[in-house]
């Protein structure tokens, strides 16, 4: 080879490389995705994962309004208007939703009904309209004024104010009473105030008589025109009274008081509305109403509520509590690991009904919301820190975690700062999961009585399903709404948290693209 | 060996934690004050005469002898003090008497559920991605996450109430092999095989479709099999080795987990028992009842680890 020894290269030889386009650290063009956004745009691609989290977001947020929307709470009952039928305003001229049953009956009961609607106008047979086949009549029974009329006692102040809320809005809500010598003689339909008319009792019960024509023969309590009446009434009276020379009479004098019949229908919405003043403007439940006449609505939205709370702080506490367990395990190791994993065996395998009812009954002074958290925390956790404890196993022997503990980083901080952000997706993920398998024993619980979680304005799904159960052939509407209801959350939960699952699996990275 | 040696120190584990669990029971209950609710014409000193007699106000630790001493002697759990019907009676006799309704229940619900599971997951598996895939997967997710509380009572009112093909309630009575008390029970099986059936046909597709990929298939195929007999002969069997144990313990896990099922459709078995016994605070019988509840969910877990190893000679666990 030719030995070139140039003394020095000239200096238009020489030129710069980045102008050759070699540079390695181009700046990137695209920009960075983090963890946490490349799982949420992996969850949206996934539809039925997006409609379970629709489903769950509206689930909440009829749990968080309805109780506003609806002027009753869960401490309200009312004993007149049990098993109602679910009624919408909107649809009450319809066959469907009006809070109305189709019924078909003999004669006799037939017109127990449609003379209650002659008498007040308050029809319990829907619009008075029926069919006749042979001797059956069909018609759809209102299960909102087939109350009809009650015999009532009220004190004289009540009374009195009944009176000036007729006169004030010109409506009737007592009406004439009838003797009592004129009331049914069996003693099951005595107080039955829908027998404004004669009767006569027969072998199993009371029958009504009919005039020439057909009809019923009223028997109202009446004195003669002029003769001043023993019932201290005023106020306006029902039609075709004071005609044939007598006036009928509206109440009759008892020892506390008047005994009044009324219309319940009519009665309710004053006492709601004109005494207690409580929102309450008519009787209208749109799920209908339960066994001891409580809102169905109002009763499953105040049980969510309970149960989204109760869940999501038992699943925080329980995510706490088994993330720094299952820390210590998994990072320790060793005879650390095999003391703690004893433990947390131990309590795993205790079923929760016998931690419930040990500590119902050492904890009897303490709420059943308190044993029921104390219960759900103690056998809970220990899916968090198995979760947890797998994580730092997998993670703990990384070279990363060594450059940073040779860089001098203490165990808590490697444990939190650099292992632990690890584990969260599939944290995040059986937080998910836990949440509605929390809400589903907890409505097991109650339900089956183990744990009694009504009181007061509190109730559970649970209480719900199990007070409508001796009811589900006749009034399944009680049990309808709340398993409806723990149905669309148990599978919105379930698809919610499939989609998680895979969001935050690294492994499926890229597959579906 | 490695196997013999695996197995027993789980069932030395098992029964080490079974022991501390119980031995927690026992304290925290007798910890507790005696409950006695005195029926009519029945002395209350005379009850309290008798619970003496038995060693109830006896310190804890002489109690937890003298009753591990009974149970080893005599097969002595106790009497029932609260429990209707039961009151005087030894708990086991109690126990074993509503143990049948239970088992039937759970033995049913696995014959029934354990064949349409696998079909609808070999059905699934087979035809991937096609339209029956879809179906049953949809089918799988509806009904692994419906609860069973909400399809009992749905079976209830359209079968049992609308349809009238089964009565509202089991029928009562000891025959439990009759076929009126077969029809009887039958909401009940269904309402607790729907879930498992669910599983069983998830877990399927997943391990048949895996099987089905992997290479000794195609080499099956290549050697002249068709593919039914490639299918039968060696992906079925091949996925059948994680189901089993599934099965297993699926059957040991419902035992504990139909005590719903059994308030629904009021069966006279061990659920209602332990229920009952909750409701009254008769602690001789919850006792039992919580042991065995316990040993249930323990076995079940158990179960599934052993014969694992059993089963698949590929799987060498304990091995190091």
């Amino acid at each position: 080879m030719e030995n070139k020894a140039y003394a020095n290269i000239p200096k238009e030889k020489f030129n710069f490389v980045k102008g050759r386009d070699r540079s390695h650290d181009a700046k990137l063009e695209t920009k960075a995705r983090s963890y946490m956004r490349d799982a949420f745009s992996r969850f949206c691609k996934n539809k039925a994962s997006v409609v379970g989290a629709v489903i769950i977001i509206a689930l909440v947020l009829f749990a968080i309004i309805a109780p506003f929307c609806t002027p009753y709470t869960a401490a309200y009952n009312d004993t007149y208007f049990r098993f109602t039928l679910p009624k919408n305003e909107l649809f009450a001229q319809t066959n469907f939703w009006d809070g109305c049953s189709a019924e078909s009956m003999n004669k006799q009961s037939f017109d127990y009904y449609y003379y209650m609607g002659e008498e007040t106008g308050h029809n319990a047979v829907k619009n008075q309209q029926y069919q006749k086949r042979g001797s059956l009549y069909s018609f759809r029974l209102d299960s909102y004024h087939k109350t009809g009329c009650i015999y009532y006692n009220a004190e004289e102040w009540e009374y009195e104010l009944i009176q000036q809320y007729q006169d004030e809005t010109n409506i009737q809500v007592i009406y004439p009473t009838v003797s009592l010598s004129d009331r049914p003689s069996s003693a099951s339909t005595r107080n039955d105030a829908n027998y404004y008319y004669k009767t006569q009792s027969r072998a199993g019960g009371t029958e009504i008589v009919y005039d020439a024509n057909g009809d019923i023969i009223p028997v109202y309590a009446s004195h003669p025109v002029g003769e001043e009446g023993k019932d201290g009434y005023h106020s306006i009276r029902v039609e075709g009274d004071g005609e044939g020379g007598v006036e009928y009479e509206y109440a009759r004098r008892t020892d506390t008081g008047y005994e009044i019949r009324i219309n319940y229908y009519e009665y309710y919405i004053f006492y709601h509305s004109y005494y207690l003043k409580d929102g309450i403007t008519q009787p209208s439940f749109l799920f209908g109403t339960t066994s001891l006449g409580q809102d169905v609505l109002t009763c499953l939205a105040s049980g969510a509520r309970f149960s989204f709370l109760f869940a999501i702080a038992v699943a925080v506490v329980n995510l706490l509590f088994g993330a720094i367990y299952g820390a210590i395990e998994g990072y320790y190791g060793g005879k650390v690991d095999l003391v703690m994993e004893r433990v947390s065996d131990i309590l795993a395998a205790v079923p929760s009904v016998i931690v419930i009812t040990l500590l119902q009954l050492h904890l009897q002074n303490a709420g059943s919301v308190v044993v029921l958290f104390i219960a759900f925390f103690l056998t809970g956790w220990i899916g968090m820190a198995s979760t947890t404890r797998m994580q730092f196993y997998r993670y703990k022997n990384q070279e990363y975690v060594l450059a940073a503990r040779t860089l001098g980083a203490r165990d808590r901080r490697i444990m939190f700062k650099h292992i632990f952000p690890n584990a969260l997706g599939t944290l995040v993920t059986s937080c998910a999961l836990i949440i509605p398998s929390m809400i589903y024993s907890e409505v097991n619980l109650s339900y089956l009585g183990i744990i009694n979680l009504s009181s007061g304005n509190l109730t559970s799904v649970g209480t719900l399903l199990a007070g409508g159960q001796p009811y589900l052939t006749t009034f399944p509407h009680i049990i309808a709404f709340p398993s409806v209801f723990l149905a669309l959350l148990m599978l919105s939960f379930n698809l919610f948290g499939n989609g998680l699952r895979d969001a935050f699996n690294p492994s499926l990275r890229g597959t579906e693209d | 060996m490695y196997m013999f040696k695996y197995v027993l120190k789980r069932i030395g584990l098992m029964i080490m934690t079974f022991c501390i669990i119980m031995l927690m029971c026992f304290v925290l209950i007798k910890l507790l004050p005696i409950p006695i609710n005195v029926g009519l014409g029945v002395d209350k000193e005379l009850v309290e005469a008798n619970l003496r007699a038995r060693g109830y106000y006896d310190p804890i630790m002489v109690q937890l002898f003298s009753y591990l001493k009974r149970i080893f002697t005599e097969g002595d759990f106790g009497i029932g003090v609260n429990m209707p019907g039961y009151v005087n009676q030894p708990v086991l006799d109690a126990f074993l008497t509503r143990l049948p309704p239970t088992v039937l229940i759970n033995v049913y619900a696995t014959i029934i559920g354990v064949p349409i599971g696998l079909g609808l997951g070999i059905l699934a598996a087979l035809k991937k991605n096609k339209w029956q895939d879809h179906t049953i997967s949809t089918l799988v997710i509806l009904l692994i996450s419906v609860p069973s509380i909400v399809y009992a009572f749905l079976i209830q009112y359209i079968f049992c109430f609308r349809l009238q093909w089964f009565p509202l309630m089991m029928e009562t009575g000891t025959d439990y092999f009759s076929w009126e008390m077969f029809r009887s029970m039958l909401p009940a099986v269904f309402s607790l095989c729907l879930g498992s059936i669910a599983g069983y046909a998830r877990y399927t597709r997943a391990e048949l479709t895996e099987v089905l990929t992997s290479e000794f298939m195609l080499l099956a195929r290549t050697k002249g099999l068709t593919r039914g007999q490639a299918t039968v002969r060696h992906a079925l069997r091949n996925s059948m080795v994680p189901i089993f144990p599934m099965i297993l313990s699926e059957f040991v896990a419902v035992l504990s987990g139909s005590m719903i099922i059994e308030n629904i459709f009021s069966i006279p078995g061990v659920g209602m028992l332990y229920l009952t016994s909750i409701q009254v605070v008769d602690y001789d019988f919850f006792l039992l009842l919580s042991g065995f509840y316990t040993l249930v969910g323990l076995l079940a877990g158990i179960i599934v680890d052993i014969s694992y190893g059993f089963i698949d000679p590929r799987i060498r666990m304990g091995a190091k």
